[in-house]
Order: C-alpha cells, then sequence, then structure tokens
C-alpha cells in the first residue's frame, strides 16, 4: 500500500500547478524508498530509463525546418488557404483531418503527422483562420480552437492505431495472452474497428455541433 | 549501420546549438539558466551511453535543478508578423511543399529502409527517416529562401523555447514508470480492484475491467502499463476464464477503454502538455480539456461495445 505514495505526490503536484519536474523526480524517490530501494539504486534506475526514452523526444529535430518556415509565412500561408476555400468551417476541416489521421494511423503511419510536424504548422493556423471565417476573433476562444485541432489529432491517433497488427499495443496483448497460454492471431485484433468509427461519429459529431454554435454566435 | 545513434547526434548538435545561443542571448533575463538546460540534454543526446545509470541519473537531477525555478524565452531575430504576411503571399503554395518534405520522406524512408537492414537498423527506421526528412527539408529550404546561415537554428530555439521544460516531461515520466514498476505499484492497485469486486457478476467484473483501465491509466499516463496489471487481476481471470469471453475483444477493448484515459490526464505529457505548450495555450490543460468530452464518450462506447460483443450468449 505503502508505494502507492509517489501516486499521492503526482495528484497533488498537478492538482497544485507545481513544476512537475521536480514533483516526479520526488514521487519517484518516494516510491522508490517506500519500496525499499537503496538511494542510489533509485537514481541508477531513473537514470538508465531517462537514457533509454530519449527516442520519444526525438521527434523535436523537427523544430529548426518549422521556424524557418514560419519565419517564411507558412502560418499565415495556411490561414489564406483556408479562408479562400468556400464552404471551409472549423468543424469539417477537424473532420476531414480526423479521418486522414484515423485512416493513416490504422495502416501505421503514425508518424507522418503530429503536433510537431502539422498540428502547430498547418491544421491550427487554418482551423484559426476558418474559426476567424466564421466570426471567431477574440484570443481566448481562439486558443479554444487551436486545442482542439491538438485534441483531434489525439483523437485521430489513438482510436485509429489499434487496428494496424505490428503496432506496439497490439503485439504487447498478443504477448501477453500468450503468457496465460491463449494464442491469438494478431488478425483477430481488429475489434479496433468498431471503436474507430464510434470515434470519427462522436467526435465528429462534436466538431458538427461546434460550426452550428458558432453560426449561430454570428447571427446574434 | 544507420540508427538511433544517428538521430541522437542529430538531436544532440541541435540542442548543443540552442544552448550556446540560448547562454548568449542577453535579451533573456534567464539566459543561464536556458543555456544550461538546453546544454544538459545536448549532454545526454549525445553521451548519454557513456555517462553510466547513476551519471544519468545526476544528470537528471541537474535538469530538473535547473528547470524547477522556471526557463526563460530566449528572442531570436525573425520575422514580424506583417513580414511574413507579404512573405506568405510571394512565396505561395510552395511553403506546403516545403512542409511536406518530412512527412513525406518519414513515409518513404519508413516503407523503404525495411527492406535495407544491412544499411539502416530495421528496428528504428521511422525514427531514422524522420532525421533524414528534416535534413532534406532544411537543404532546400536554406538553398530555396537563402536564409541566414543560423536561421534555422535561431528559429529551432524559439520553438524550444516556447515547449521549454515540457519538452523533458514525456521522458522524464516514463522513466517514474519504471520505479513504479519496479516498486510493484501495478500489483497493488492491481489488488486492491480485484478484492473490490462482487464475485459472479459480469456487470460489475466489466465495470471493474473498463474502469481500472482508464483509471490506472490516468495515474500511470501510459495504457501499456495499465493493461498487464488489470488483464491479470482482472481480464484473463474473470472476463475470459470466467465469464468466456472472446481473448482478443477482451484485450483490445480494454486497451481502448485505457486510451480514453490517456486523453484525461497530464501524465500523457506528449499527448497533452507537450502540444498545449507548443501551440501557446494559456491553459496548460486547454488540450485535455479540448477533448475530454470526446474521451467520456467514448469510454461509454468502448465499455458498451466490450459488453454486448465479447460475451456469448
Amino acid at each position: 500500500m505503502i508505494v502507492l505514495i509517489g501516486i499521492l505526490f503526482l495528484v497533488a503536484g498537478f492538482a497544485l500547478r507545481l513544476n512537475p519536474l521536480p514533483v516526479i523526480a520526488i514521487a519517484a524517490a518516494a516510491t522508490g524508498l517506500a519500496a525499499g530501494m537503496t538511494p542510489l539504486a533509485i537514481l541508477g534506475s531513473f537514470g538508465h530509463a531517462f537514457n533509454e526514452n530519449r527516442y520519444v523526444s526525438v521527434i523535436y529535430v523537427v523544430l529548426p525546418v518549422i521556424g524557418l518556415l514560419e519565419r517564411y509565412g507558412l502560418q499565415q500561408r495556411a490561414r489564406a488557404l483556408i479562408a479562400s476555400l468556400h464552404g471551409a468551417t472549423v468543424g469539417r476541416l477537424l473532420m476531414a483531418y480526423l479521418l486522414f489521421r484515423q485512416l493513416t494511423a490504422a495502416v501505421g503511419l503514425i508518424s507522418i503527422a503530429g503536433h510537431a510536424q502539422t498540428v502547430r504548422p498547418l491544421l491550427a493556423p487554418m482551423a484559426e483562420g476558418a474559426a476567424e471565417k466564421q466570426g471567431v476573433i477574440e484570443p481566448e476562444p481562439r486558443a479554444r480552437i487551436r486545442a482542439l485541432a491538438a485534441a483531434t489529432d489525439n483523437v485521430g491517433v489513438f482510436f485509429g492505431e489499434d487496428i494496424f497488427l505490428a503496432i506496439g499495443s497490439i503485439l504487447l496483448m498478443k504477448g501477453f495472452l500468450e503468457h496465460y497460454g491463449i494464442l491469438i492471431d494478431p488478425l483477430t485484433l481488429s475489434w479496433a474497428i468498431p471503436s474507430a468509427v464510434c470515434a470519427f461519429l462522436l467526435h465528429g459529431a462534436r466538431l458538427m455541433l461546434l460550426d452550428r454554435r458558432l453560426a449561430r454566435g454570428r447571427r446574434r | 549501420m544507420i540508427g538511433l545513434p544517428f538521430v541522437y547526434t542529430l538531436g544532440g548538435l541541435m540542442f548543443g546549438a540552442y544552448a550556446i545561443a540560448g547562454w548568449r542571448d542577453r535579451a533573456n533575463p534567464r539566459r543561464y539558466a536556458n543555456g544550461l538546460f538546453w546544454g544538459l540534454l545536448a549532454l545526454s543526446f549525445l553521451a548519454g551511453d557513456r555517462l553510466g545509470d547513476v551519471g544519468n541519473g545526476v544528470l537528471v537531477l541537474a535538469l530538473v535543478a535547473v528547470a524547477a525555478p522556471g526557463l526563460g524565452r530566449g528572442v531570436p531575430a525573425t520575422t514580424t508578423p506583417g513580414e511574413r504576411q507579404a512573405l506568405a503571399v510571394r512565396h505561395g503554395n510552395r511553403l506546403f511543399a516545403a512542409a511536406l518534405i518530412v512527412p513525406a520522406v518519414a513515409l518513404i524512408g519508413a516503407l523503404a529502409f525495411r527492406h535495407m537492414p544491412a544499411l539502416i537498423d530495421p528496428k528504428q527506421t521511422t525514427l531514422v527517416a524522420l532525421g533524414f526528412g528534416t535534413l532534406i527539408a532544411l537543404i532546400v529550404c536554406m538553398a530555396w529562401l537563402r536564409p541566414a546561415p543560423i536561421a534555422a537554428l535561431e528559429e529551432g530555439r524559439r520553438l524550444a523555447d516556447a515547449i521549454s521544460w515540457a519538452l523533458v516531461l514525456p521522458q522524464m515520466l516514463s522513466a517514474l514508470g519504471v520505479v513504479f514498476a519496479m516498486a510493484g505499484v501495478g500489483e497493488v492497485v492491481g489488488g486492491l480492484l480485484g478484492r473490490a469486486l462482487p464475485h459472479g457478476s459480469l456487470v460489475a467484473a466489466v465495470l471493474a475491467y473498463a474502469i481500472g483501465m482508464a483509471v490506472f491509466t490516468v495515474l500511470m499516463g501510459n495504457a501499456f502499463a495499465a493493461f498487464p496489471v488489470m488483464a491479470a487481476a482482472v481480464g484473463v481471470p474473470l472476463l475470459i476464464q470466467g465469464h468466456g469471453g472472446t481473448a482478443a475483444a477482451v484485450a483490445s477493448l480494454g486497451m481502448l477503454c485505457g486510451f480514453c484515459g490517456t486523453l484525461l490526464t497530464p501524465m500523457a505529457a506528449n499527448y497533452n502538455l507537450v502540444p498545449a505548450a507548443l501551440l501557446e495555450l494559456p491553459n496548460r490543460y486547454g488540450v485535455i480539456r479540448a477533448q475530454a468530452p470526446t474521451a467520456l464518450l467514448m469510454f461509454v462506447a468502448n465499455l458498451l461495445l466490450l459488453y454486448f460483443l465479447a460475451f456469448p450468449r
């Protein structure tokens, strides 16, 4: 039971909006100590895992390219393109992206899009451009539109990728069940398809409702 | 063979350049902190494998100590919104073509490199392809737009300073997950949930498994950490062996319940906190707020799919 103390620290840290880095370090130390690990062992295993997980930060090598293109007006161009498209709305744009992200993730093409590569330079400014056409000009609702663009990317990946055969989570499930003597063919894991359809319909419905809300606000 | 070390070297050199430029940026009142932070990260990328486990632990503590009081933001020279408007008109849709080089090379590389195991590490094809895509895009942009030679690095530093310490959060949280696993946190949570369950009821077992997956994922930030625990505590013994559920359906719909938890938690930093920083949202939890309704609806959907599709009736 006492090893759960780390989780308590984390929840408190996030709730109080403290800087998460020291909160995580303290949570790790408390959990390790509660489990009877020596301070040096905790430090070593934390450092080892931090080093092994560098690959999650590798995506940031694209930042110089994205920044350079922003310097030459990429975001402005993305906004102008949407403004010139007749009938483009935030909802329709994000729904099209959702479908694109789900379909490409379903065949395993996870890293061809994402927050650094496509959401910041292209999708978010396009969504803002469309929202502007629909009458959203205040900074606060515009920030919410940007947040929704990032959220749509997440929803698309999460409820698309599990259809693919070689993705990490499917291999994990297959391996885990094998450990219990349950053999399954990865193909039978396509149980994720109905869930993916639900994700498209439910998130898509939210996006359509947003369009309707924006249209109403404009008429008023 | 080209593998992760190539991409790490690329990242290390990039962070190293941010460190030097950040240190020298007099417009940033916390320039020494920024310089140190990016410098330590550069050290981690370039020499992490030679530091040893405790050495890496000390490096992490140093990163935390530098970042805890907060980092500043560098002020690299860049174009004004007005200039960008004019440049956007001049360069037109070719800007999109340039922006699509990275994803296009990542895609082609990920597919092609699988057939070159002698040349490219077959386990790391996507990340290597991403590295190549970045280099090619940089070369094309430099040749086409002809910015000052250090412009790309200064622009990269501008974005990196916007993300700030959130950039290392995902790595920190995965490391915390490893410590949790060593301490047996999962077994304790699984045991608690298993004991709280009334015997024999399918509805109760399905609820415990689905809610357990979501809650545990919220705590750990990762459905992959929750799955083995919840599947061992409830999924396999009760749902599959006890109630004759289809193993593949129980596993995959349970995992998807976990993904709903991922959408709701700051612990999944690379999906939820980093994009909030990257998009410069005023609220750190803005992305979580935007996707929470979808996450809750999807949780109900997955719960119902699990209950109605996975069991013989």
